[in-house]
């Protein structure tokens, strides 16, 4: 039995440090010793496996999760999950999590001076279908002011984790919106160095998802890291 | 290659709205076999002060060795209802708890079996993408061999090993320690 090839690391500069002094949390927070590479074994190559029963309609309808509609411009936010070679990460879960439309989530932290909406929670989770794809209908989220320096304002965005097949392969990011001013000010947002890395964390308007009289769409690919090649490959 | 891999962000300060839902820090139910183990500690910052916005997920083997997944080959049972995951948020003191079973050794890479260990990733507001490290058991003879510890300095093996509680059978500590003196070891992974 040959042990199971693992999944492939970052290019260098498209992920973030964990340092970042213009993000005042990390100050405190980030190592500061160097990462020690662990060749993956089988703690690594595998991961949590969820049952899709653990899903519902409900669950990725952010807009139907209460007894009336939430305030907001709905949309549609779709894409797929894939791999670095473009295979379909099928039956992995994906959760969402954002503020209102007003900027706001619902959360005792947060005490942003906005509206909480009581038709709104700001929480959904869906499982990939067999290519891979996922589909959450939502509010488009409100853009908020934060305390990491003056005048701080976070851009709009919705926070997405993915499992992928592996625990190598987890994921936790942020999606955020074409055209959005403050993308250039956020320091979070800026914290990758490759502005090409950075870009693909900002959604793609989709005609195609677009529900007319309805929903914008907009459209979100989720990569996963790819795997090595197996041992057979390079013969 | 197609593509590259999507850039991790933080989960930043309201990450339970949407990750509560699978909160889960009894790892094994009551017809899972093995020994059982309560793991307590706390998520520290570089001054020592507990970090009450951090969450933690933990991947394990059963107590034979053997991954509730569809690559771990060995022939091996898996309990129904196993699956070896938990995720505990830190408490308002960056307190975690968790009760499981201890892992049996799998497969290492180098031929030999890997000392128990669970596999561990941090996640916090001020951390742009996930720390990984494991958690190791005391008093375990494999740990001298083990393939991941010998890639670390031995003056750091210790953060990467639970310590016993005097008088109480069961009961280990683990923190972590993200930054300054005792810096917990993290995986590049």
């Amino acid at each position: 039995m040959n042990y199971p090839p693992g999944y492939r690391r970052a290019l260098a500069g498209t992920q973030p440090e964990y340092l970042h002094p213009s993000y005042k949390s990390s100050l405190k927070r980030a190592p500061s010793q160097p990462l020690v590479y662990l060749p993956h074994t089988l703690s690594e190559i595998t991961g949590p496996v969820f049952a899709p029963d653990t899903v519902n309609v409900k669950a990725c309808d952010l807009t139907r999760q209460h007894s009336g509609e939430p305030l907001g411009e709905r949309i549609i936010v779709s894409g797929r999950v894939m791999d670095e070679d473009g295979r379909p990460m099928r039956k992995t879960l994906v959760e969402v999590w954002q503020a209102n439309a007003a900027g706001r989530y619902r959360h005792t932290v947060d005490q942003h001076q906005a509206p909480l909406d009581p038709n709104f929670s700001g929480q959904g989770y869906a499982m990939t279908d067999s290519e891979g794809r996922y589909r959450f209908i939502t509010i488009r989220p409100g853009e908020y002011p934060w305390g990491n320096h003056h005048n701080a304002w976070r851009p709009a965005h919705v926070h997405f984790s993915v499992f992928g097949p592996a625990f190598a392969t987890r994921l936790v990011t942020q999606m955020y919106f074409p055209g959005d001013p403050l993308l250039p000010f956020d320091p979070i947002y800026n914290c990758t160095a490759d502005e090409a890395a950075r870009q693909r964390l900002i959604s793609v308007f989709d005609w195609e998802n677009t529900i007319p009289g309805h929903a914008l769409g907009y459209k979100f690919d989720i990569i996963l890291n790819g795997r090595e090649a197996t041992p057979m490959e390079h013969r | 290659m197609t593509s590259r891999a999507t850039t991790a962000q933080t989960v930043g300060p309201f990450f339970s709205i949407g990750m509560e839902r699978l909160n889960c820090a009894e790892l094994a139910g009551p017809g899972v076999a093995g020994e059982r183990v309560t793991i307590e500690g706390r998520v520290l910052d570089a001054d020592g002060v507990g970090v009450p916005d951090a969450i933690i997920e933990l991947w394990q083997a059963n107590s034979l060795g053997k991954y509730a997944h569809p690559e771990d080959w060995q022939e091996k049972p898996v309990e129904a209802g196993f699956q070896g995951y938990g995720r505990i948020p830190t408490d308002e003191d960056g307190k975690f708890r968790f009760t499981t079973i201890k892992p049996g050794s799998v497969p290492g890479p180098d031929g030999k079996l890997q000392a128990p260990h669970i596999a561990v990733s941090v996640f916090m507001r001020g951390l742009m993408r996930r720390a990984v490290t494991r958690i190791y058991f005391p008093d375990e003879a494999g740990n001298a061999g083990d393939f991941a510890l010998r890639l670390v300095e031995p003056g750091r093996r210790g953060t990467l090993i639970a310590r016993k509680t005097p008088g109480i059978d069961g009961l280990l500590k683990w923190d972590v320690i993200m930054q300054g003196p005792g810096e917990t070891v993290f995986f590049d992974c």
